[in-house]
């Protein structure tokens, strides 16, 4: 009952808000959003006793059920999207967008979807739900975006339409072929995918792979990203990058591995080569990055490829580090564009060359900033070091050819951060840092409840890892 | 007592929160009481143990904290562990520690950023006693980090000096490339042992057989990241830039943290080096290569730091070489005296420039020696200890290091030895420029010459007596000595190959101490006799001097190969590949499809028949496909 309520109470309360007038719908989002989390909260003791899904008849003409449930990877990918709506709703309490109430319904609307896409059992509910997540998204980019909004909104709405038409496509396939009544259920969609002859499989594969490639973004699929990355504005730069990128990883896991075991094992040095190039690709071109945004929207990128990699090693250990590290990346990643964030209101640049001297003016940001740094390049004692120390560990069993070449975005990753840190926090404060305000009480809060999370999980990682034991315990048949 | 063993490292953990949090609201006394109050409750914590270790029914037992990960069939437990290499460590670490956080307190105690120095200082000390107290690789691998991410904050401590921001990203970075060999080591040790606990990998290692190529690339890989934290050839380029924090840190990273725990990862691992021996070979001549090239460079420079620093690169090249001829209880041995003569040295380095208002260009020094007796006293015992002259401690560890070095090949030994006599070259130039002669410095700083206050005396005074009786631990029983560190390790690198040296070794090792030690005081006496009364500035070298002031140019060779490339790669995606290929092939397609929606557009004519065609003829096309394809 908890996972319908995960769905419903950011679906009604994101429809209400559009009705609620001026500022009160910001307040309103904030509790919504908190009581959203709650919620996820309390379904932690539910999904461990099974009894938090829901079955109810939707579609029946077709096959349809309205079919929702938590595993392990769902809860914790709920849990994340419950944590990130309020921190990035606290953290922007000063901010004033115009038209709130659509605004912030538009947000609830995405979170909604979200939460029915990391929950749904059923496909078509399943596609349903993505693209209710998706469409509030163009929306937010299109109205509340930077000078070149149109133009890169119209491209990104491009790229993840087509995605996820492909994806539909292979829906309807599947749904011909699954046993007995043609049916969307996941069980259904399990046989009938494994079923398939290998070459069908293949096909399928890509037809799902590159839905959710382009959503993540795998190599070569992401020009979209650090273009939407730049030109949105930063609460939805957020629910781009730390939650919404986890819906093509997510869709991988659940909707791929399982289903289409023969294609995936066809296919999966491809899409380990890609994977692998994106990483170092995307780590190389951040080292020159001169704006912010992108030079965040690169390593994310990198930080992805490194999810997709681990992904297709199919490794027990590997995916366990997959699906803790989509939890520490929405965290830390939500920090860092928070930091970008400030600097874009506070001092309107997001240029590197602008910025220095931050520690001098701004310490206790500058502060939070370095730990989610560090976050990022993954030490020892923070979240980022637990997953990339598992998926690496995964990586290598599948086989060094692939470990190797991707862990030099371990040092990499130094490289650009550094780099970066270098011209930001260090030096001398320059034209526009030196009068610069120190965080404000709500990025306080929010950058403090971030910073607690990475260095939470990275001392004790172990009850997120349980929770991700669950869903890869199943997998594991499948490898 | 070892159930608390978590006490010690807690306490410098609780000093960087506390110093760290209320930065700004203690004031200067309560922070220096408590960063150094909290490394000396360390301290004597860890000398407890080390009593208790003393007992004949002591067992080295791995302490259960908490299950840090277990993901899949792999089990990280969150254990600590101490024996007698950890104690050993551990009082190295806590004592040398607390002696440079109480002079910290005096040398810094006018900078601005007092609470922010002492939180980092007590976090670098926190991360060290991690890694040599954790009981498998990962636990290590977090102080083997957090080491790396303090020195990186304080060698840019004061960072509005983007020189020093270089410095310290540079000691980062270089760390991070011999921890990403680490890294795959583990994997590879993961992948053979399904364990990264020494207990469980060390016992299973000999499953692998002798000769084992999976042994050799495991300990290969392993030595890869010691390399970097150790501040070897290839990567050792880092040390002598890291001397751009406050002068303390040095000591701290050179002597007691960080730089030692290459030395300590491997005596750690003599297990799985010990099956390797082709890898233990590599080891000795990686050692011996950067002993020599480092002393070569520190023979030319001027900067009284960047002596010091070459000198640890030098020092810890030995190091390696004992490892790598299989004393590993030598090279400990070497790690403590050198400790206490290095920390010594960088202290009292401290103090001169203190007293010259932050000069450091030996040239511009001179005739010291009066206006800072106590400096001037116990620097000279820290020369003499390095340069291996009895009954100093140097003496006795670079010996045990040398003799075995003899035993194993000659060869070794005497570039070792010549290795030596430039140690005592290049040191005693810093000593008699420094301290002797005429002061050459400009009038208004001699003005200000004084001797630093006792807080910073003090250690030094004490760290000097180390230096002079640090070695008599380790007399080796040919000179009637007991060996006591020795026989304290036994049991750790018992089974290794001997710790110590066959007695029949006695006196061709008598005769080769007595060599090195006539010859080093030969070459103090003829230093003595070019720079004692050095006046003028020096003048650019020509030839192989040149090249040794420019340190064999390895930085530029760096920045050429690795450096600029990388910064050019980066430009040439961005500019030939990102936008105008991958992008441009995404807005060719969109392209495409405007085209093709503007030629379809055509099709919608509103005639019915036309829409009735196209919906037969696509069924038709999708039933050929489901009949012919899919079937």
């Amino acid at each position: 009952m908890w996972t319908v309520l995960l769905i419903l109470i950011p679906l009604i309360t994101g429809l209400a808000a559009f009705f609620i007038p001026g500022k009160a719908a910001k307040s309103w989002a904030l509790g919504s959003s908190l009581v959203t989390l709650a919620a996820a909260c309390f379904s932690i003791s539910g999904s461990l006793h099974g009894t938090s899904g829901a079955d109810v008849s939707w579609i029946s003409q077709i096959g349809s059920r309205f079919t929702v449930s938590l595993d392990g990877m769902g809860l914790v990918l709920c849990l994340l999207n419950g944590v990130v709506f309020p921190v990035v709703f606290i953290a922007n309490w000063k901010k004033d967008y115009q038209r709130p109430s659509s605004f912030y319904g538009l947000m609830l609307l995405a979170q909604a979807g979200m939460m029915g896409v990391f929950t749904a059992m059923d496909a078509l509910l399943f596609y349903a739900f993505w693209e209710l997540a998706l469409i509030p998204v163009y929306f937010l980019c299109s109205f509340w975006g930077g000078d070149r909004r149109i133009r890169v909104t119209f491209k990104f709405f491009v790229y993840t339409f087509l995605g996820s038409l492909l994806m539909l496509a292979g829906i309807i396939y599947l749904y011909f072929q699954t046993p007995g009544a043609p049916s969307f259920s996941y069980a259904a969609f399990v046989l009938a995918g494994r079923a398939l002859p290998a070459a069908v499989q293949g096909g399928l594969f890509w037809l799902f792979f590159v839905a959710f490639a382009v959503k993540m973004p795998v190599f070569p699929f992401h020009t979209w990203q650090p273009d939407t990355y730049e030109q949105s504005p930063t609460p939805v730069t957020i629910i781009l990058s730390a939650v919404m990128v986890k819906m093509g990883v997510f869709g991988l896991i659940r909707w791929v591995i399982p289903v289409f075991p023969e294609g995936v094992s066809h296919w999966s040095n491809v899409a380990m080569i890609l994977s692998v190039t994106g990483i170092i690709y995307a780590s190389v071109l951040a080292i020159r990055q001169g704006d912010l945004k992108r030079l965040v929207a690169y390593s994310s990128i990198a930080h992805v490829g490194l999810m997709s990699a681990a992904i297709f090693s199919r490794n027990p250990i590997g995916l366990e580090g997959v699906i803790f590290q989509m939890f520490s990346h929405g965290i830390t990643i939500t920090g860092m564009w928070l930091i970008v964030g400030i600097f874009e209101r506070k001092i309107r640049t997001r240029r590197i060359t602008d910025l220095g001297g931050v520690a001098r003016s701004a310490p206790a940001m500058a502060i939070a900033f370095m730990i989610i740094c560090l976050g990022h390049i993954a030490l020892p004692l923070t979240n980022g070091f637990v997953g990339e120390f598992l998926m690496f560990t995964g990586l290598y069993q599948f086989s060094p050819w692939a470990m190797v070449p991707a862990g030099l975005a371990v040092i990499l990753v130094a490289v650009y951060i550094l780099n970066m840190l270098q011209r930001v926090l260090f030096g001398i404060p320059g034209e526009h840092t030196r009068g610069m305000a120190d965080l404000g009480a709500g990025e306080y809060i929010a950058l403090g409840i971030l910073v607690a999370l990475i260095i939470g999980f990275g001392v004790y990682p172990q009850p997120l890892l349980d929770l991700a034991h669950g869903t890869t315990s199943s997998l594991v048949a499948y490898f | 007592m070892v159930h608390f063993v978590w006490l010690v490292p807690l306490l410098p953990l609780l000093g960087f929160l506390i110093t760290g949090i209320w930065r700004n609201r203690l004031s200067k006394t309560a922070i220096a009481l408590t960063g150094c109050g909290t490394v000396l409750g360390s301290f004597v914590a860890s000398c407890i143990l080390f009593f208790q270790a003393l007992s004949p029914g002591f067992r080295s037992t791995p302490v259960h904290l908490f299950d840090f990960i277990s993901a899949g069939p792999l089990r990280i437990p969150f254990d600590f562990q101490v024996d007698q290499l950890t104690l050993v460590f551990l009082l190295i670490i806590t004592g040398v520690g607390f002696l440079i956080h109480l002079y910290s307190a005096s040398y810094m105690w006018s900078d601005a950023g007092y609470g922010r120095y002492f939180s980092y200082l007590n976090l670098f000390v926190f991360s060290m006693l991690l890694l040599v107290l954790g009981a498998n690789y990962v636990i290590l691998f977090m102080g083997w980090e957090g080491v790396g991410l303090c020195s990186y904050l304080l060698i840019g401590f004061w960072y509005d000096r983007d020189d020093f921001n270089k410095a310290a990203k540079k000691a980062f970075i270089m760390n991070r490339i011999g921890d990403l060999g680490f890294l795959i080591g583990l994997f590879l040790m993961i992948s053979r042992f399904s364990s990264v606990s020494f207990g469980e990998v060390f016992s299973r290692a000999p499953s692998l057989g002798p000769h084992s190529g999976v042994m050799v690339a495991i300990t290969l890989l392993l030595l890869v990241g010691a390399v970097g934290k150790s501040a070897q050839i290839p990567l050792y380029t880092w040390l002598p830039d890291a001397m751009a924090g406050p002068t303390p840190v040095s000591a701290l990273i050179h002597a007691a943290t960080m730089v030692t725990a290459g030395i300590y990862m491997i005596a750690r691992s003599h297990v799985l080096y010990s099956l390797a021996p082709a890898t233990l070979t590599v080891v000795a001549v990686i050692g011996l290569a950067t002993a020599i090239l480092a002393a070569s460079i520190a023979l030319k420079q001027n900067d009284i730091k960047k002596i010091l620093a070459y000198s640890t690169v030098s020092q810890l090249g030995y190091m390696f070489l004992g490892l790598g001829v299989g004393v590993f209880g030598a090279s400990v041995f070497h790690v403590m005296t050198h400790a206490f003569f290095k920390a010594l040295l960088f202290l009292g380095a401290g103090s001169v420039i203190h007293a010259l208002g932050g000069e450091q260009d030996i040239r511009k020094m001179g005739g010291l020696r009066r206006k800072l007796p106590v400096t001037y006293w116990t620097f000279l015992v820290a020369c003499l200890a390095i340069s291996g002259i009895p009954p100093f401690s140097g003496f006795f560890s670079k010996d045990a290091i040398l003799g075995a070095a003899y035993q194993e090949q000659p060869l070794l030994y005497f570039i070792g030895l010549a290795g030596a006599l430039m140690t005592a070259f290049y040191m005693f130039r810093l000593f008699f420029l420094t301290f002797h002669g005429e002061f050459r410095g400009s009038e208004e700083s001699a003005q200000h010459l004084h001797e630093s206050p006792p807080a910073m005396t003090i250690p030094l005074i004490l760290l000097a007596v180390l230096s002079l009786i640090g070695g008599w631990v380790g007399i080796p029983a040919f000179l009637g000595g007991r060996d006591l560190l020795g026989n304290f390790l036994a049991p750790v690198f018992s089974n290794g190959p001997a710790a110590s040296l066959p007695a029949a070794a006695g006196n061709t090792d008598l005769i080769l101490m007595v060599v090195a030690a006539v010859l080093s005081i030969a070459v103090i006496f003829w230093t003595r006799g070019l720079y004692r009364r050095y006046r003028q500035g020096g003048t650019p070298g020509r030839g192989l001097v040149r090249l040794l002031e420019h340190k064999w140019y390895v930085d530029e060779l760096y920045d050429f190969l690795f450096t600029r490339p990388l910064g050019r790669l980066s430009d040439w995606l961005e500019s030939r590949v990102e936008s105008p290929v991958i992008d441009g092939a995404v807005n060719g397609m969109g392209r495409m499809v405007q085209w093709g929606s503007r030629q379809v557009r055509l099709v919608q004519s509103g005639q019915v028949g036309l829409y009735i065609f196209g919906m037969v003829a696509g069924a038709i096309i999708l039933f050929l496909i489901g009949f012919f394809l899919i079937k």
